[in-house]
C-alpha cells in the first residue's frame, strides 16, 4: 500500500514538467493554430540557462529565481522566434508554420552545442530540498513533494490568468474565432506574440524546474516532443485542465508501467493516446473542431491541368539526361541519383494525401518502413528472390493503411494528424520491441538486389523505372474523376457528399494507395541500402516528408517532388560542413519566409508576374 | 509538373559532378572515410576525433605509411544508417579511400558492415560495442577495435561472481546494446554461480528514463545487487533519484562503461562510490604507454582524454599497422594484414584474430570513488580483452560460414 501510494507521488511529481513544457504547446496551438515544433528546443534551452543561473546565483533564492528568469528568458526568445520567423507565414496554408518551427530547431540545436558545449550537465539540487521524507515507509524526495505542490498553483494561475483577465478573455476568443477578434479591433499580431511568450516561458520553467531530477543536455529537445504532443492530444488540444489530467494520467501510468511490465516503456503513453481518441476523438477535454473554422487559408487554389506540350517534351529531355547520368558522372552521383528517387516517391505519396486529399498525416513514415521491412523480413526468413519481395512490400504498407486509415479517418484536421502519429510510433516500437523477429533497433542487415541489378546502374535505372513510374501514376490519378473527387471532398465535404460521392471511402482509398506508393518506396530503399532499421518508421522521417512537401508547395501537383529533390541535394551538400544544422535551418527558414508557397507555388506565382511566364503553370 | 524540377536538379548534381573529379584523384596520401555520429553524439565523437588526429601526426611525423602520409576524411551520419550508407559508398568511389571506419551507433556499424561485405572494402568497427557485428553478422571484410559488449560484460560478472550476492536486478535502456549487456552479464554470470537470480529486469527507454519510478521498481525486487547499463543522462537521473531514495545502501552495483570519463564526468561530486565499472582511469597512470598517451593528448588539447580519445588513438594506430603489414592498399592485402595482425597500443599489445576479426583490447575495471569533487575509479586493472571471448568453438558456431 505505501508503495503504491509512493508510486503514485512518484507519478505526480513526473507530470510537473510534462504539464508545464505542454500547457504551453497548447496553449500556442489553440490561439495560433500553430503546431509548435519546436517547443522541445524552448525546453532545452530553459534547462541550459538555468542551470547557468544557478552556477551565478545562490541558494534557495537564487535557485528558485533563477527557474523564473529561465522562464522569461525562453519567453523572449519565444517572443523573437515569433516576430522574425512566424510572422511572415501566418498567410501561409495551414499547417506551413511548422515547417518553419523545424527550421528553427535545427538553429536553436546548433546554437545550443555552441554556447553550452557537447558534455551533458547534471542539474543543481534544490537547496533545502535535498532529502526525503518518509511516507507509509516509503522514501519521498522533498523535492518531488516541491513540485506536485507547484503544478496545480500554476495551473490554477493560467486558469485565473484565462477566465478572469481582460487579457485571458480576448485569449479565450481568439481561440475560439480568430478572425472575429480581428474584426472586433484586437491587433491580433500581439496577441500572438503574447501568447507565443506565455508558451515559450512555460516550456522553459519546465525546462529549468526539472533541473534537480536530471539535467541539460542537447538531446533532450527530441525526447521530450513526442510526450508533450501526446499530452495535449489526450488533453484536448487547447485545453490546460486537459493537459493537467492527461500529463497526469501519463506520468502516473508510466510508473506503473515501470514496475509491473518493464518493457512497456515505449509504447505505453501512444497506446494511451490511442486509446484516448478512439473513444473520445477530441481528447478528455477538447472541443469538436468546426469545420471551416480554420480551413484554406489564403487564396483559393487554382485548378490543376493537364501539363502542357514544352512542359512534357522538357520533362522527356530531362529525363533522358537522368539516364545518361551513370555514362558521364562518377557513380556515386547515380547513387544520390537513386535516393533522390526514392525520397521523391516517397513525398509524392504524402503530397497525393496531404495536397490532393487534405488529410494531413504525421506518421506516414510508417508505410515507407513497413514496405522496406516486409522486403527485408521476406528475403531474412523465407529466402523470398526479391522481385516477389519487391511486389510484396506495397501489399504490406497497403494492408497497414487499410488499417490505419479507417482508424484514423473518423477524425478530422490536427486531431487526424496526431492519431497517425500515435499509430505509426505503436508500429515503430512494435518493430523496435520486438527484435527476435524484426532485429529490434540493430535492424535486417544483407538485403541485396538479385544478380541482375546488383550493380549500381542497373539498379539506378530499376528505380528509375520504378519511381518516375509511380509519380507519374499518382499524377494521372490527380487528373482522373477519382482525383476530382478527393479534391471536392478536401474542399468542400458536404457539397461533395451532396453530389454523391462517398467522401470517406474516396479518402480511405487514397490512403490506402498514397501507404503502398510509400510502400515501393520502402522496397526500393531497402535492396539501395541492403539494410533497415527502425529510424525508417520514427517521427522524424515522417517529419521530413511534411517538410519537404510543404516546402515544395502543398497547393501544387508537383510540390512533394521538388522539395524531395531541392531538400535530398541541398541536404547531401551542406551536412559536409561544421555547423550544417545551423545553416540548413536559417535555409529552411529563409525559403519559407521568401517563398509562403512553397518553392513551387512561390515560383509559379513569379510566372505569373512575369508576362512571358502567365501561359504556363506548373 | 512532375519531373522537370527534379530531373532539373538531378542534372545540376551532374554538371557540378563533371566539374568535380579533378579533385578526386589528384592527392598522393592514403585516404581512409571516417563516418561517425559527430553532431548529436558530441561528448563521445569529439574526444575520438581528437585522439584520431593526435596519432595521425604521430604516423605522419614519422614518415606516413607506405611513404604516403595518412588522412581521414570525417563526415556526419546524422545517426541515419541509410545516410553512412550513402557516405560510405562515396568515400569508397567518389574520395578514394582504401577503407571506412568509425561509427559510435551501433546499427550503423551493421549497416556500413553489410555494405562492405556487399561492395568488398575493408571497414574497422572502431567504436561500435554490438557483438553481432563480428559473430552473428559478421563478415570477411569487417573487423572491430574495440571490446565488444560481451567482453566488457562478462568482465563485471567476474567480479559479481566474487561476491555473496545471489539475487541480481539489472536495468539497461530499451534498445540493443541494453539488451545485448543484460544478455551477456546474465549467461556469463550463471556460468561462473549457477545460483544467481535474477529478480527484475528494468528497461527505460533510451535517454528517457522515469527514474523515480524504476528506483522504486528495483527496490520493490529487493535485489543483493544492482547491475546497471544506463549511460549519459539515464545514468546521471538514476544516480541522483537511487541515491536520494538509498537504493545503492546496502547494495554491490556493477555498472557498464560507467567509469568513462564521458559518463561519470558530469556527475561530478555526485558520482556513485563503490560501484564496480569498467572505465577509463586516465589520471593514474604513473608511467608506461598509458602515461605517455595520456601526456600527449593533455600537452596538446589541454583537456582530459575521454574513452573515446584512446579508441581514436587506437584506431589510427592500427590502421597504420594494419597498411604497412598488407604492403598496399588493396582489399584483399588489407584483409590478409589485419588478420592476425598486432598493435603496440597505449594500453599493450593488442591482436586482430582471424577466427573473428575481433580486436583483443580489453578494458579497464575498477571501483568508483570521489576525489576532489569528481568520480573516478580506484582498485583499477587492465583485463586482457583476449580472456574474455569464447572459445574458438563457439565462435566458430556464432559466425556465419563464408
Amino acid at each position: 500500500m505505501g508503495l503504491i501510494f509512493a508510486q503514485l507521488l512518484t507519478g505526480l511529481a513526473n507530470a510537473a514538467a510534462l504539464f508545464l513544457v505542454a500547457s504551453g504547446l497548447s496553449l500556442i496551438f489553440g490561439v495560433t493554430r500553430i503546431v509548435n515544433f519546436s517547443h522541445g528546443s524552448f525546453y532545452m534551452l530553459g534547462a541550459f540557462i538555468g542551470y547557468s543561473l544557478m552556477q551565478v546565483l545562490p541558494g534557495a533564492i537564487g535557485f528558485w529565481s533563477s527557474v523564473l528568469l529561465a522562464g522569461v528568458a525562453v519567453g523572449i526568445i519565444g517572443v523573437i522566434v515569433e516576430i522574425l520567423v512566424l510572422r511572415p507565414v501566418y498567410k501561409a496554408p495551414e499547417l506551413f508554420q511548422l515547417v518553419a518551427t523545424f527550421g528553427v530547431i535545427l538553429v536553436i540545436q546548433d546554437l545550443a552545442l555552441l554556447i553550452w558545449g557537447a558534455e551533458d550537465v547534471l542539474g543543481p539540487r534544490a537547496p533545502g530540498l535535498k532529502g526525503i521524507v518518509r511516507i507509509m515507509g516509503e522514501p519521498v524526495p522533498k523535492f518531488d513533494l516541491a513540485l506536485i505542490a507547484i503544478t496545480p498553483f500554476v495551473l490554477f494561475a493560467l486558469w485565473y490568468l484565462l477566465t478572469k483577465t481582460r487579457v485571458g478573455i480576448l485569449v479565450r476568443a481568439a481561440t475560439q474565432d480568430r478572425e472575429m477578434v480581428g474584426a472586433l479591433g484586437v491587433n491580433q499580431a500581439w496577441l500572438f506574440t503574447g501568447v507565443f511568450f506565455l508558451g515559450a516561458a512555460l516550456a522553459g520553467l519546465g525546462g529549468a524546474i526539472q533541473l534537480p531530477k536530471g539535467g541539460a543536455d542537447l538531446l533532450m529537445d527530441f525526447t521530450i516532443l513526442a510526450s508533450i504532443f501526446v499530452v495535449v492530444v489526450i488533453g484536448g488540444m487547447g485545453s490546460l485542465p486537459g493537459a493537467y489530467i492527461a500529463a497526469v494520467l501519463i506520468s502516473v501510468l508510466n510508473v506503473f508501467g515501470v514496475s509491473y511490465l518493464p518493457q512497456s516503456t515505449l509504447v505505453l503513453m501512444f497506446v494511451v493516446m490511442a486509446v484516448v481518441l478512439t473513444i473520445r476523438p477530441y481528447g478528455l477535454l477538447g472541443r469538436e473542431e468546426k469545420a471551416g473554422e480554420h480551413g484554406q487559408v489564403g487564396e483559393p487554389e487554382l485548378p490543376i491541368k493537364p501539363a502542357s506540350l514544352t512542359i512534357r517534351l522538357l520533362v522527356l529531355a530531362l529525363i533522358a539526361l537522368l539516364a545518361c547520368l551513370p555514362f558521364v558522372a562518377p557513380s556515386f552521383f547515380t547513387i544520390l541519383a537513386t535516393d533522390v528517387i526514392v525520397f521523391c516517391l516517397f513525398a509524392a505519396s504524402l503530397h497525393f494525401i496531404l495536397g490532393l486529399g487534405g488529410l494531413v498525416s504525421f506518421g506516414h513514415a510508417a508505410f515507407f518502413g513497413t514496405g522496406a521491412y516486409v522486403a527485408a523480413l521476406l528475403v531474412t526468413y523465407v529466402g523470398t528472390p526479391m522481385e516477389l519481395a519487391f511486389l510484396l512490400a506495397p501489399v504490406g504498407a497497403f494492408l497497414l493503411a487499410i488499417i490505419i486509415g479507417w482508424l484514423c479517418l473518423r477524425l478530422s484536421g490536427v486531431y487526424f494528424a496526431m492519431l497517425t502519429l500515435a499509430l505509426a510510433q505503436l508500429v515503430w516500437s512494435l518493430v523496435f520491441q520486438w527484435d527476435d523477429f524484426t532485429g529490434g533497433d540493430d535492424g535486417l542487415v544483407d538485403i541485396w538486389p538479385s544478380a541482375w541489378l546488383r550493380d549500381t546502374t542497373s539498379y539506378f535505372y530499376f528505380t528509375m523505372v520504378i519511381g518516375i513510374g509511380g509519380i507519374l501514376f499518382l499524377r494521372h490519378l490527380a487528373h482522373s474523376p477519382f482525383g476530382y473527387a478527393l479534391r471536392a471532398s478536401r474542399d468542400s465535404a458536404r457539397q461533395a457528399e451532396a453530389t454523391g460521392i462517398h467522401t470517406k471511402r474516396i479518402q480511405w482509398v487514397s490512403f490506402a494507395i498514397a501507404g503502398a506508393l510509400a510502400g515501393v518506396a520502402g522496397a526500393l530503399f531497402v535492396f539501395s541500402k541492403g539494410s533497415v532499421f527502425p529510424v525508417e518508421l520514427e517521427i522524424a522521417k515522417s517529419f521530413d516528408g511534411l517538410i519537404v512537401v510543404f516546402l515544395g508547395g502543398v497547393k501544387t501537383l508537383s510540390g512533394g517532388v521538388v522539395g524531395a529533390a531541392a531538400l535530398t541535394l541541398v541536404q547531401d551538400y551542406i551536412t559536409r560542413f561544421e555547423y550544417w544544422r545551423l545553416a540548413l535551418g536559417l535555409l529552411i527558414i529563409l525559403v519559407v519566409i521568401i517563398a509562403p508557397n512553397g518553392i513551387v507555388g512561390s515560383l509559379r506565382k513569379l510566372a505569373h508576374w512575369l508576362p512571358f511566364g502567365r501561359s504556363k503553370s506548373t | 509538373m512532375k519531373l522537370d524540377r527534379r530531373t532539373f536538379f538531378a542534372s545540376l548534381a551532374l554538371v557540378g559532378s563533371l566539374a568535380l573529379p579533378a579533385f578526386a584523384t589528384a592527392a598522393d596520401t592514403i585516404k581512409i572515410g571516417e563516418i561517425n555520429h559527430y553532431k548529436r553524439m558530441a561528448a563521445f565523437a569529439e574526444p575520438y576525433k581528437k585522439g584520431i588526429e593526435l596519432a595521425l601526426d604521430e604516423v605522419n611525423g614519422a614518415g606516413g605509411v607506405l611513404g604516403k602520409p595518412l588522412e581521414f576524411i570525417f563526415r556526419d551520419d546524422q545517426g541515419k544508417p541509410g545516410e553512412a550508407v550513402k557516405i560510405a559508398e562515396e568515400l569508397m568511389t567518389r574520395e578514394g579511400t582504401v577503407m571506412i571506419t568509425g561509427t559510435i551507433l551501433s546499427n550503423i556499424g551493421l549497416a556500413i558492415s553489410s555494405l562492405a561485405a556487399e561492395k568488398k572494402f575493408l571497414y574497422l568497427a572502431s567504436e561500435p560495442l554490438a557483438d553481432s557485428i563480428v559473430w552473428e553478422k559478421g563478415n570477411k571484410y569487417t573487423f572491430r577495435l574495440r571490446a565488444s559488449t560481451h567482453m566488457q560484460a562478462s568482465m563485471l560478472a567476474e567480479a559479481a561472481s566474487k561476491t555473496d550476492a545471489k539475487t541480481f536486478a539489472t536495468i539497461a535502456p530499451n534498445y540493443a546494446y541494453g539488451k545485448d549487456a543484460v544478455a551477456a552479464f546474465k549467461k556469463a554470470l550463471t556460468a561462473l554461480k549457477p545460483d544467481a537470480e535474477f529478480v527484475t529486469e528494468q528497461w527505460p527507454a533510451l535517454f528517457k528514463i522515469d527514474a523515480g519510478a524504476e528506483v522504486q521498481a528495483i527496490e520493490r525486487a529487493k535485489p543483493d545487487a544492482i547491475y546497471n547499463v544506463t549511460f549519459g543522462g539515464d545514468l546521471a537521473k538514476f544516480v541522483r533519484e537511487g541515491t536520494t531514495r538509498g537504493l545503492f545502501d546496502g547494495r554491490d552495483v556493477y555498472g557498464l562503461l560507467t567509469g568513462e570519463p564521458e559518463y561519470i564526468d558530469p556527475l561530478k561530486d555526485e558520482a556513485p562510490e563503490g560501484w564496480t565499472v569498467t572505465g577509463y582511469p586516465w589520471y593514474d597512470f604513473e608511467e608506461g604507454d598509458n602515461k605517455t598517451f595520456v601526456d600527449a593528448y593533455m600537452a596538446r588539447y589541454d583537456e582530459r582524454p575521454g574513452i573515446g580519445s584512446l579508441v581514436g588513438y587506437m584506431t589510427v594506430q592500427s590502421i597504420a599497422a594494419g597498411i604497412t603489414a598488407a604492403g598496399s592498399t588493396d582489399t584483399d592485402a588489407l584483409i590478409a594484414g589485419f588478420e592476425g595482425l598486432d598493435v603496440d597500443t597505449p594500453v599493450g599489445k593488442i591482436h586482430f584474430r582471424e577466427i573473428d576479426h575481433q580486436a583483443t583490447m580489453g578494458a579497464f575495471v575498477g571501483t568508483t570513488a570521489l576525489k576532489d569533487g569528481a568520480g573516478i575509479m580506484v582498485d583499477w586493472s587492465y583485463k586482457d580483452g583476449a580472456d574474455y571471448l569464447p572459445s574458438d568453438e563457439e565462435v566458430a558456431k556464432l559466425r556465419p560460414a563464408e
